[in-house]
């Protein structure tokens, strides 16, 4: 290496900088993403489940709803059903491709819901405090007093079986744990110089809430409403399961599930096959929130 | 959350005791509001709560007639109170399926997701603790990935789909273990003996899978974060043995371990639905299902409020252990 004049390496350097444009906090999170392998694999495999259930139509698969009395719980590989046929002599590889459809709709559905309103109602008792902050809160613990699964039975076990009433239930249950997430992060930013400044400048509290705090809160109820995802999928689908979610003939993977239970000493497999479509998809959500938190922690 | 109590640097018994005094009065307005949870269930049910009971033809009289003897004519807030001041007393009115008390139906069934629960805990906690003891220690080894990996699944599986699964292999394919139930002599003849213990077992894994998952996953991370601290360096370099270090970990971790534990085994007795559906077994979720099923309200209610109960108070419990085991422990 040539010694060069400190001068000129001053000079170098200046001349570099503005070349070298700083990266921002979400590229900086997109990239360290797209470098971990598992969660790349996983985003794969949800985006296949997602695409095939939006084409299901376009597939060229065998009609979902018809059934065949001679060609009942035929077996995974057998010639033309691929995955076999249901209790009904339904083609399984159709039914699990437009399941997707209504599964995944109200399995994510709740938590979009949940995480629209947790927010709403976090940012604002987070950001008021004092009594609208406790009597948001304390409202809030009341519902924490329930298992989220007994919350989502008892409400949907009331409202009776349906998909709506399915979704309103489970928004339920995530609304409470969103708005406390909600509620932490604001408090914890509510205090900072620069909320302080805004005011300061003039800003009302719409415009702080909106410009100042939820940009830097969003984030991190964003990785925690993705969390979510995965047990929203186990809980809409076991809702479905019960029989509290949709009704046949319609493809829902829970309620397939269900109705296949009674093949389970004919054609075990083929019955099985409704879950393996749940626990894929659930566990693909809970690696990518995973990778998500860990790539969004820049400071490591 | 509990009132966030001012302490001072000097953590005296008479702060904990003050502690565990507050956390116990504060238990009172959850009860209170859970109660309102559970009697507003029935309210918010669409179409009238006597259609269960009554005949499809039944005239307006007898239908007026049974509203007044449920109480349903009179203004909701006098409603729950009354409703309340009955349940203090032990009377959550009768099942309108079977006509029987709704406290003995729910105390019998609790009783059966109680052992389910407790053998979950065992197989749970065990296998949780070890894995999260293991992987902690061997951060970013394949043990650890291994570990992670079995965590990870264990918290997104659908278990109902899982207790199938089982089924399938261990009673289907292998005709090992049975399928369904509680045993020869159903619920009232339990015993801890291998005749009942085979029906116990595949429910049992099946509700341990997700606590296993999450114990290894808080364990894991506990063990993870005290190795790196300085007192662990210190005392390496004081010469003491692994096991001595290991002790010292688990004396550490042991406060947040236990509170974790005593959360999932709250969420094992509430959330049994869907498992004790797919074994049949005779507990609070199987009475749930049925209650559901039946429209069979004040069982309906009385389960919920129940099970509700038990885990608040367990909550309590597991706070008050906290307190008394590690007073440290930030509160608020």
């Amino acid at each position: 290496m040539t010694e060069l004049p400190l001068s000129a390496t001053a000079d170098a350097a200046l001349q570099a900088a503005p070349a070298t444009k700083a990266r921002g906090y979400w590229a900086t999170v997109g990239r360290r993403i797209r470098r971990d392998k598992v969660s790349m694999a996983c985003a794969f495999v949800l985006l296949l489940i997602f695409v095939s259930a939006i084409l299901a139509p376009w597939l060229g698969l065998e009609d979902p709803y018809k059934g065949s009395m001679i060609r009942r719980l035929r077996h995974i590989g057998t010639a033309g059903y691929p995955l076999g046929t249901d209790e009904l002599g339904r083609d399984m590889l159709a039914r699990l491709v437009y399941g997707g459809r209504l599964s995944l709709v109200i399995g994510i559905l709740p938590v979009i819901l949940a995480f629209c309103i947790g927010t709403s109602l976090g940012l604002v008792a987070g950001y008021v405090g004092g009594k609208l902050n406790t009597a948001i809160m304390r409202t809030i613990d009341v519902f924490y007093a329930f298992p989220s699964v007994l919350l989502a039975i008892a409400i949907s076990g009331a409202l009776g079986a349906g998909i709506l009433n399915s979704i309103v239930s489970l928004t339920v249950v995530f609304v409470p744990q969103i708005t406390r997430v909600a509620e932490s992060v604001t408090t914890g930013v509510r205090n900072m110089d620069f909320v302080e400044a805004a005011r300061a400048s003039g800003a009302g509290p719409f415009t702080i809430m909106r410009v100042h705090i939820l940009g830097n809160v969003l984030g991190s109820i964003f990785v925690y409403a993705t969390s979510l995802i995965s047990v929203s999928m186990i809980l809409a689908a076991g809702l479905s399961f019960l029989g509290l979610g949709t009704k046949p003939p319609e493809p829902e993977w829970g309620l397939m599930l269900n109705t296949l239970r009674t093949a389970i000493y004919v054609n075990p497999w083929v019955a099985a096959l409704p879950g393996a479509m749940i626990f894929a998809v659930s566990i693909c959500f809970n690696l990518l929130s995973d990778g998500l938190r860990s790539a969004m922690d820049i400071r490591n | 959350m509990p009132p966030s109590p001012t302490r001072g640097e000097g953590k005296k018994e008479s702060d904990v005791l003050a502690y565990i005094a507050r956390r116990i009065v504060y238990v009172i307005p959850i009860v209170i509001s859970v109660a309102l949870v559970c009697f507003l269930l029935v309210h918010i049910t669409p179409g009238d709560p006597l259609v269960a009971v009554l005949p499809a033809d039944a005239s307006q009289e007898l239908a007026a007639q049974l509203r007044a003897a449920y109480g349903f004519d009179r203004p909701l807030p006098v409603q729950f109170g009354l409703w309340l001041l009955r349940a203090l007393h032990g009377d959550l009115g009768n099942s309108i399926a079977t006509g029987r008390p709704v406290l003995a139906e729910v105390m019998r069934a609790v009783g059966n997701t109680v052992t389910l629960a407790i053998a979950a805990a065992i197989i749970g906690f065990t296998m949780g603790i070890l894995l999260g003891l293991i992987a902690g220690y061997f951060r970013e080894t394949w043990v650890d990935k291994l570990a992670t990996s079995f965590a990870i699944a264990g918290v997104s599986v659908p278990h109902y789909w899982l207790g199938m699964v089982l089924v399938i292999i261990f009673s289907v394919e292998l005709n090992w273990l049975p399928a369904v139930g509680a045993g020869p002599g159903g619920s009232a003849a339990w015993a801890w003996d291998w005749e009942h213990l085979k029906y116990l077992l595949l429910p049992a894994i099946t509700t341990a899978v997700i606590p296993m998952g999450i114990v290894t996953r808080t364990v894991r991370a506990l063990t993870g974060d005290i190795l790196s601290q300085d007192f662990v360096e210190a005392l390496r370099a004081k010469g003491l043995h692994e096991t001595g270090v290991f002790r010292h970990v688990i004396k550490n971790a042991a406060p947040t371990a236990l509170a974790v534990m005593g959360l999932q085994l709250g969420y094992m007795l509430g959330g049994s639905i869907l498992i004790e559906t797919v074994f049949s077994w005779p507990g609070s979720g199987f009475l749930l299902n049925s209650a559901i099923f039946q429209r069979d309200l004040p069982l309906l209610q009385g389960t919920i409020l129940v099970l509700a109960l038990f885990f608040v108070f367990l909550n309590l419990l597991v706070d008050i252990a906290q307190a008394a085991i590690d007073p440290r422990i930030k509160r608020g």
